[in-house]
């Protein structure tokens, strides 16, 4: 695939703040009843990357940099129109080896987080979790870019493309 | 201990934390995916795999490396429908396999040298055992980050991991090499695909059967097998499942 241009993304802007989150239950063999709630509570803009501090293999440290923290603006908009427009998927319920799991949340306006998240069989709480899940896994994802970092994932790179890499700077140092 | 080399047609790097750990137990390690490399390699004219290809070797005469090697493909491939495949331009071919199964068994080396904390980076396919700290009273896992797809030196996210496994597949290093075995086409619904499990082998064929399929494979793997997923489309948006171990930031 060839690299796109990154347009700046995966940011949650203050559209956030008028964005609804809808999350599709069909819990406990129920007809799927809907819950609404308004997800104002994140401010932060931020690009779904962070960046480090270095990106030559004599770097000094390949820890993200604070001060890439993200920008409180609306640049979301500027490159995505924030239709306000909300996306339903009602979350179906399989049955796995794990017990009962729920595929559901789902955002309109600006594009964020989406979850597919696994509930505990025994799970009795699970419109709470769900209802909340999707912006508090956006700030977790986040603010993780900001942890300290012994190691680099991504796909498997030829020799030259590890003398470009962060995982280089980190063996050497 | 550090000590990084070339094998498997890229760079394994091999940080061991637990102190007083004997230098040769690293080279036995790498050993063992030299070892797997001169099996299975496609590249190497002299390998099974490739007299398996060129039809100079029958079912009744595979190695049980070989063996075991296909057993794994073929039991992803049934659970994935035949998205992932060992065949997936025809003739076989194991590579979406062999890293992740190679490098368990070299943890399984250190671990048995003793070494309780340490760090296998194959190419960006990453097994974590025990603490990265030296000598801390307070371990922590391994932090390890997942680089953004259009920029090696940004993280999207980093994971706090002990005892698991970080894969990620994407065509962003080596072009469309990843096929959906089902279409037949390259994979393109997806800009990198990165999953969280146990060990590597089973990481790793995850993380590629969910590249080649795309956003259902998020669901798929994360309802299937115990991991988590996180994979990024081709503009940006992230997706998620499972219960990812995200660290916590400074």
């Amino acid at each position: 695939m060839r690299p796109k241009k990154w347009r700046g993304t995966v940011l949650f802007a203050g559209v956030l703040a008028t964005m609804a989150l809808t999350v599709g239950m069909r819990w406990y063999a129920e007809p799927a009843s809907t819950a609404t709630s308004a997800v104002g509570g994140t401010s932060s803009t931020g690009a779904a990357d962070a960046d480090a501090t270095t990106s030559t293999p004599t770097g000094a440290s390949a820890a993200p940099s604070a001060s890439s923290t993200p920008t409180p603006t609306t640049k979301a908009s500027a490159t995505k129109a924030p239709a306000a427009t909300t996306k339903t998927v009602n979350g179906a319920t399989e049955q796995t080896p794990y017990g009962p799991i729920q595929v559901a949340v789902t955002f309109s306006g600006t594009r964020i987080v989406k979850v597919a998240e696994l509930q505990a069989p025994s799970g009795g709480r699970s419109d709470e979790i769900n209802s909340q899940a999707a912006p508090l896994l956006a700030r977790e994802v986040l603010a993780s870019q900001s942890a300290r970092i012994d190691t680099v994932s991504g796909a498997t790179y030829t020799s030259e493309g590890y003398t470009q890499s962060v995982q280089s700077a980190i063996d050497n140092r | 201990m550090k000590a990084v080399v070339e094998v498997m047609g890229t760079v394994v790097s091999i940080d061991v934390r637990t102190p007083d750990v004997d230098a040769a137990a690293i080279e036995t390690a790498f050993e063992t995916l030299r070892e797997a490399d001169r099996r299975f390699s496609l590249y190497r004219e002299d390998s099974e795999v490739s007299r398996v290809v060129r039809g100079e070797v029958h079912a009744d005469g595979f190695s049980p490396d070989l063996r075991e090697v296909l057993d794994i493909g073929a039991r992803f491939e049934r659970a994935s429908g035949g998205v992932f495949s060992l065949h997936p331009k025809g003739p076989l071919d194991t590579n979406g396999v062999v890293k992740g199964w190679a490098v368990d068994r070299a943890g399984r080396v250190l671990q048995a040298s003793g070494a309780a904390d340490f760090c296998i980076n194959a190419g960006g396919d990453v097994l974590a055992r025990g603490s990265a700290d030296e000598g801390s009273s307070e371990p922590s896992g391994w932090n390890v980050g997942v680089r953004s797809p259009w920029h090696p030196e940004r993280m999207l996210a980093v994971l706090g991991v002990r005892d698991a496994a970080v894969a990620t597949s994407g065509g962003y290093e080596r072009g469309d090499h990843i096929v959906n075995g089902v279409s037949g086409l390259a994979a393109s619904a997806l800009a990198s695909a990165t999953v969280v499990a146990d060990d590597l082998t089973t990481a790793d064929v995850l993380a590629t059967a969910v590249f080649a399929w795309g956003p259902e494979g998020v669901d798929w793997a994360a309802s299937a097998y115990r991991c988590s997923v996180l994979a990024v489309l081709p503009d940006g948006e992230l997706l998620t499942a499972g219960r990812l171990p995200l660290a916590t930031g400074s």
